[in-house]
């Protein structure tokens, strides 16, 4: 039962191993260059530091909310993809149900003028 | 796995969600026609969502006494989810017909609001036709964020905002409650359907006394009854309830509410049912206190839209007395009363939405000072949402409170059906203070901005229909209602 979850421990210390090392190494390796816009939390968007009063722009909030909604979309398509053989039919029609909803949702996006940067 | 396929395939049914699932496609495509109509133009997707609340209010009727089951017993479409998605239909209904003209007023003529009140409605008819403690969540999720949107729709309007914000936090912060309820539902179960809760509660007696269990069905609760505002969860009330547009507040206290109620019902006759003496010592200890505290605040209110949220929590209160009943005409009575309550209630706010001004700064006590003799049809049909809401013969009011205090009384809980009867008493102060006003006083303007939209005088029409045929007549709507009840 518990050899079950071995790959799974592999992956786990792969992934700190990939982690813990590279950032690691580029410490020892890379080359340090600092500037006021590279010392920032973000090097873009919202400036983390001022009066929480000020007026934002909404756009990075869209992107957001748009990201979601593909980032979303994506996690059911995964599984669906793995299980399509034996879902046939049922499962490419029910999906495409699903993809149909979000693509509603896109249009509107799209005619909101949601996806325009300027 | 083939197998897990072929079931999964034949246990779908669509039947069972065929009301809710013409209102999501409607909601669906109106929201493609309001974001390609010109800017400003509302009136045909007013027009086109309530056809199809007619059509889904048709399918609903037609599959009347034909129980439907779906998605392996997560949804189950029986009289009882029938008769509450009736009354969502008709809350939403009378809430769009009195919203055009109301949105032009006060410049917000948004086509996007019809659709999210349709996905609302069909969100409301998931949570009542649940089986399934996930699907009676996704109901109330589906209900809940579009309802979010609704309250804080004015976004130009600093109450509006406020509405929408305090409503979404304290909204989000009870759906933790619940969620947490039914994992520890779950986690006691093993399952998270309510006939298989039921049945392994049935399995395991001593599961009643199991901490997990009683934690995880009292957390539950207070997630339903935050949604249905019962004291002491009812703080967000008044301010949501002023804040919000007026149409979405009138729908909000009709539609949802009755939803939060069938879910609350199914789900404490179903599942806690081992729970019964318990049980209803809790219900009796909340509604008398969710009815004694709206109706003595609301004493004190000069704003119409904070009274009427006031006197919404109260009528929550009587409603749940139906709980504590705990018997069949105790459930039939809360279908009724919920029915009873959507016209009423609805017909009361579509009273204020004439009598507004932009902005709806006037809507106080003395704000309606002589209306009666200026505009005698308002005065008419306001005089009979509030005799109705008071509880008096003939109107509906009085049939309603009758059904649920005699559900009371035949579970021998006589003395609550008095202190439900002695509440009515102290609600008359406030609601008669406003025909008091009314009628006794001197009108000191002539109310010239009052012009009677008439998709609104519809609303109203078919409000005072109801509110005089259900207490006039009430047998037959009765009579479904027990069918319907559990």
């Amino acid at each position: 039962m518990l050899d079950l979850y071995l790959p799974i421990i592999v992956v786990i210390g792969i992934a700190f191993a990939f982690a813990i090392g590279s950032v690691v190494f580029s410490r020892l390796v890379g080359v340090k260059r600092y500037s006021e816009l590279k010392m920032s939390p973000y090097e873009c968007g919202v400036p983390p530091i001022g009066n929480a009063n000020e007026r934002f722009s909404v756009k990075f909030y869209l992107v957001a909310v748009a990201f979601i909604v593909f980032d979303v979309e994506v996690a059911f398509l995964y599984p669906w993809a793995i299980m399509f053989k034996q879902l046939g039919w049922y499962g490419a029609i029910t999906m495409g149900i699903f993809i149909f909803v979000l693509v509603i949702g896109f249009i509107y996006d799209w005619k909101k003028g949601a996806l325009e940067w300027e | 796995m083939e197998n897990l396929v072929q079931e999964a395939i034949q246990n779908v049914n669509l039947h069972a969600v065929m009301p809710s699932l013409i209102l999501s496609v409607a909601g669906m495509a109106l929201l493609l026609v309001a974001v390609f109509s010109p800017r400003g133009k509302t009136a045909h997707i007013a027009w086109l969502s309530i056809a199809s609340l007619i059509v889904a209010g048709i399918v609903t009727i037609m599959g009347w006494n034909d129980t439907q089951y779906g998605f392996a017993g997560s949804v189950q479409l029986d009289n009882f989810a029938a008769f509450f998605s009736m009354i969502c239909i008709i809350a939403a209904g009378l809430a769009i017909l009195m919203s055009d003209e109301y949105l032009k007023r006060e410049n917000f003529p948004v086509g996007e609001y019809y659709p999210l009140i349709l996905i609302t409605t069909a969100g409301a008819m998931w949570m009542v036709s649940g089986t399934d403690l996930i699907t009676i969540f996704l109901g109330l999720e589906v209900l809940s964020v579009s309802l979010y949107i609704l309250a804080g729709f004015f976004r130009d309007q600093v109450r509006c905002n406020e509405a929408g914000l305090k409503y979404f936090f304290l909204g989000a912060f009870s759906t933790g409650f619940l969620l947490y309820g039914m994992a520890l539902l779950y986690g006691v179960s093993g399952t998270t359907k309510v006939y298989d809760i039921a049945a392994y509660i049935q399995a395991n007696p001593d599961t009643t006394t199991n901490v997990m269990f009683v934690a995880g069905g009292l957390l539950m609760l207070t997630g339903f009854f935050f949604k249905i505002a019962a004291a002491p969860f009812h703080m967000w009330t008044p301010d949501v309830y002023q804040g919000a547009p007026t149409p979405i507040t009138a729908f909000m206290s009709a539609g949802p509410k009755a939803a939060a109620f069938a879910a609350l019902i199914r789900v404490t006759f179903i599942c806690l049912e081992g729970m019964q003496d318990h049980l209803t010592t809790v219900f009796w200890v909340l509604a008398v206190l969710t009815m004694t505290v709206g109706n003595l605040i609301a004493l004190n209110q000069k704003d119409l839209k904070r009274m009427l949220a006031y006197s919404s929590i109260a009528h929550a209160g009587y409603a749940m007395v139906g709980l504590v009943a705990w018997n069949e005409i105790g459930s039939a009575g809360i279908l009724f009363y919920m029915l009873v309550y959507t016209f009423m209630n609805m017909g009361a706010f579509a009273i204020l939405i004439l009598i507004g001004r932009s902005g709806e700064e006037n809507l106080t006590l003395d704000g309606v000072t002589g209306l009666g003799y200026k505009k005698p049809m308002l005065g008419i049909a306001f005089s009979i949402f509030l005799f109705a809401l008071m509880g008096l013969p003939p109107t509906a009011g009085f049939t309603g409170k009758f059904y649920i205090f005699a559900g009371a009384i035949n579970s021998g809980y006589i003395w609550l059906a008095v202190l439900g009867v002695l509440n009515s008493a102290v609600s008359l102060y406030y609601y008669l203070r406003i025909m008091i006003f009314m009628y006794f006083k001197e009108p000191q303007e002539d109310y010239a901005w009052v012009k009677i939209y008439p998709a609104t005088a519809v609303s109203i029409v078919i409000s005072v229909i109801g509110v005089l045929y259900l207490g006039i007549v009430p047998g037959s709507i009765m009579q479904l209602a027990r069918m319907a009840g559990f």
